[in-house]
């Protein structure tokens, strides 16, 4: 027993660590890939490649005046950017890595995985309202409705994965698809639940939250220095959790393509390196698809996006559950 | 079983000593020197008129109703999507009437046009 905690702090440490570092290397690696895209050289001086370009922008917003507007709600002004980067981090604590390497194993992991996901609305919203400015709330009260909406179908996505695996712990639905993957079994559970993903974390096409043609800079535009940077650290922090979330729940978490008929046994270091590796290898390549996304699709509409959340995905997902729950039955039943 | 919770309020702990440190390093790093004109919202360089905390779209109040009323029924299911396979022929019809009763409010809010953003005079909005 004691080894084992030993074992789950170290992981949480060092996912904590990754998790922080994927973040700064995740908006490089955004500018870097736009600036390719838009056939543009890109950061390139700080460091090899600009590889130290983050360091220096986070020193950069640390030396910036820390502006409170005036007539704002200061209290809540102030704690609105903890939110969203805490809760966040906080989401690491249920996704395994790989077989046994895992922060800790509760049975309403899933549950869990919603609940925290839903408390990030509160940051975004009461930053927009406690700002006393008429783009921030603007800004404020599309994001509450936006992540709101999309966040049943991913709710329902992630329930139809349930059906298929019997428990709500996060480790047995990574460790049920050693055969296959819930992309196979559940395509269209897949495609809901990456949509509503990026819908969640309000990256382009659903980001109107901060559309800067028509609200300066959304529910951050009185923000300044580190509380700016902290809601830029939790957008890009979600960018990452969503890439592990869509990897953990449909692309077979940290197995490869149907491991399990092919796969020969290994000792359970190489395993466990393996693991990492391919986990690591997933996140890395949704990482790259939301910022391939980013610059290649245009901005929704916003009654679009409110249409498409609940006339389209919301009926979609509750079918595809339904269904599939009434397949699954029939099969054991027969 | 509880035991398993403790790494998660450890975590927690982390990232708010975390996220205080970081924004009160801004505060001990950068300069601090306020006036009148930049304490002001920012309003495209004018000079704000009123407060932002008007009135604001009636829209915005619906959505969040109906995601609350729709929020509980995907939590009802995961009850049952978890045991269903052991819950037999009877708990599986009563939550087909749910679905359907479900899928009735959806239809009658899609219908009545309470989710409509693009300004066309519906039932609700009218």
């Amino acid at each position: 027993m004691a080894e084992a905690e030993v074992n789950s702090y170290l992981v949480l440490g060092i996912s904590l660590f990754m998790l922080l570092n994927s973040a700064a290397l995740t908006v490089y690696a955004e500018r870097r890939i736009a600036s390719f895209i838009q056939n543009r050289v890109g950061p390139n001086r700080v460091g090899p490649f600009g590889l130290f370009q983050p360091l220096a922008d986070v020193v950069k917003l640390l030396l910036k005046e820390d502006v409170t507007p005036i007539h704002s709600y200061r209290f809540i002004h102030t704690i609105a950017p903890i939110i969203p980067v805490v809760t966040a981090l906080m989401t690491i604590a249920v996704i395994p890595f790989g077989e046994g390497i895992y922060v800790t194993d509760i049975n309403a992991g899933v549950l869990y995985l919603l609940a925290v996901a839903s408390l990030g609305v509160y940051g975004v919203t009461l930053a927009g309202w406690a700002s006393n400015s008429k783009y921030s709330l603007l800004g404020g009260l599309r994001a509450a409705a936006q992540m709101v909406s999309y966040e049943l179908p991913l709710g329902m996505a992630l329930a139809s994965v349930v059906l298929f695996v019997g428990s709500l712990s996060v480790v047995d639905v990574a460790a049920s698809q050693e055969y296959w993957w819930y992309l196979f079994l559940n395509p269209l559970g897949a495609i809901i639940f990456i949509i509503a993903a990026f819908a969640e974390s309000n990256r382009t096409p659903f980001d109107l939250v901060e559309a800067e043609q028509e609200l300066v800079g959304g529910f951050h535009t009185e923000y300044s220095s580190m509380k700016f940077g902290m809601f830029f650290l939790a957008e890009y922090m979600h960018v990452v959790i969503n890439s592990m979330l869509i990897t953990t729940f449909f692309f077979g978490s940290y197995h490869l393509p149907f491991a399990g008929y092919w796969l020969p046994e290994m000792s359970p270091l190489a395993k466990a390196i393996l693991d990492v590796l391919v986990f690591t290898a997933k996140t890395i390549f949704f990482i790259f698809v939301f910022i391939w996304v980013r610059w290649t699709i245009p901005r929704f509409k916003y009654n679009q996006v409110m249409n498409l959340g609940w006339s389209k995905l919301l009926p979609l997902s509750i079918l595809n559950f339904f269904v599939i729950a009434a397949i699954l039955f029939a099969l054991n039943a027969a | 079983m509880l035991e398993n919770y403790i790494p998660i309020i450890v975590l927690f702990g982390i990232a708010i000593v975390l996220a205080i440190i970081l924004m009160s390093l801004s505060r001990l790093l950068g300069p601090y020197r306020p006036n009148k004109n930049k304490l002001n919202p920012y309003e495209s360089g004018m000079d704000p008129v009123g407060q932002a905390k008007e009135r604001y779209s009636i829209g915005f109040y619906l959505v969040a109703m109906e995601f609350i009323v729709f929020d509980l029924e995907v939590i009802f299911l995961y009850p049952w999507a978890v045991g269903f396979l052991d819950l037999g022929l009877e708990a599986f019809f009563a939550m087909t009437i749910f679905i359907v009763i479900l899928f009735i409010g959806l239809w009658y809010t899609l219908k009545i046009g309470t989710l409509d953003f693009s300004m066309k005079p519906t039932l609700a909005n009218r």
